[in-house]
């Protein structure tokens, strides 16, 4: 069964209340390797995507997607805004016309939202960044779908590895963003990223 | 000869560092090299704004050039996003620099207000990096 551009609205309406709800733990992960900011701008950038969603509710799911991604660019103010907004942009161009999407529509625009977020904070794994989350639960979910595994099942194991990448920022030194000014003192704390990243997917399994 | 006029956007997390930057550059530049500012983000918090920057980049276009001076982190990013929504010509004219903000910016300042080019401003603004505060006496 392919996912519906109706499946895709919901997720978004799904992240939407979840990153809601986790917005004070966010901004509490956010505070002593950060500027504090992260559960308030995603929040604000996902209250003002909910805004958008009804305009673009009958596109095709490539539009979706870059509505989102130019939403979260003009309403979040810190990295966060054009890191993600950059990762959805280019999940949109990887599905542009789609409104029925196979799973390898959903991998390639996975793939592209991580590639997204490389090419735009220049980090590599073990950085203690959203990319400790996403690499690894991509690298499951690609296997899980060629083991022929379903959607269902390969995205539950998918946000399983993203779960376990997040908590293996925790005894990482930050060498990427504002984390990267603590030096040693980054040590200990879990990347805030890397922990919406984790929301992200788990709200694609709901 | 037609003087250059290289102009300069400056990038901060905060208004009041963007503008207080662009006043200490100004103070150095004399009126006709133009600074503009992209401080905070949209609606007005801390943090950086991808239309700000673009906005700024339109009121110092210039054809001799524009540098852009950033403060942290974001601000790199979101000026990056804005060059990739101009066209490759407006592109062109735009230089980003990693100098200090502060010092970068003053040091731009004089640069092109004497009318250098695009290159040798980001050049000298460059070597702010290096600059000693205190150097022996």
């Amino acid at each position: 069964m392919p996912v519906t551009t109706e499946q895709v609205l919901a997720w978004l309406q799904r992240s939407a209340a979840i990153l809601h709800e986790h917005r004070d733990y966010l901004t509490q992960l956010d505070s002593p390797i950060g500027d504090a900011d992260h559960g308030v701008n995603m929040d604000r950038g996902f209250t003002a995507v909910m805004d958008k969603l009804p305009g673009v509710a009958d596109k095709d799911a490539g539009t979706i997607l870059k509505t989102v991604g130019t939403t979260l660019v003009s309403t979040v103010g810190g990295a966060s805004g054009p890191l993600y907004g950059t990762a959805f942009l280019r999940a949109g161009m990887a599905l542009a016309g789609k409104f029925e999407l196979q799973d390898s529509d959903v991998m390639a625009a996975l793939q592209a939202a991580l590639e997204g977020i490389i090419a735009r904070g220049k980090a590599k794994p073990g950085e203690k960044t959203m990319v400790d989350a996403l690499h690894p639960a991509i690298q499951t979910f690609k296997a899980a779908l060629e083991t022929g595994e379903p959607l269902k099942a390969a995205l539950a194991k998918a946000t399983e590895s993203a779960e376990q990448g997040m908590k293996a920022t925790i005894p990482m030194l930050a060498t990427k963003g504002r984390a990267s000014y603590l030096g040693e003192r980054s040590i200990g704390h879990q990347d805030p990223g890397a922990t919406s990243s984790w929301l992200f997917l788990r709200a694609m399994g709901g | 000869m037609i003087p250059v006029a290289v102009s300069l956007v400056i990038v901060s997390h905060s208004c009041k560092l963007a503008e207080g930057v662009a006043e200490l550059a100004a103070q150095m530049a004399g009126e006709k090299t133009i600074i503009a500012t992209a401080g905070g983000a949209a609606d007005g918090s801390l943090g950086t704004s991808v239309d700000k920057v673009l906005q700024a980049l339109a009121r110092a276009e210039s054809a001799d050039g524009v540098l852009v001076l950033v403060d942290l982190g974001s601000a790199g990013m979101a000026v990056e996003m804005a060059l990739e929504s101009l066209s490759a010509e407006q592109r062109e004219r735009v230089q980003v620099s990693s100098a200090p903000l502060v010092e970068g910016a003053i040091i731009a300042a004089v640069e092109a207000s004497i009318g250098r080019s695009l290159k040798e401003v980001a050049e000298a603004a460059a070597n702010a990096q290096t600059l000693n505060k205190f150097p022996e006496r």
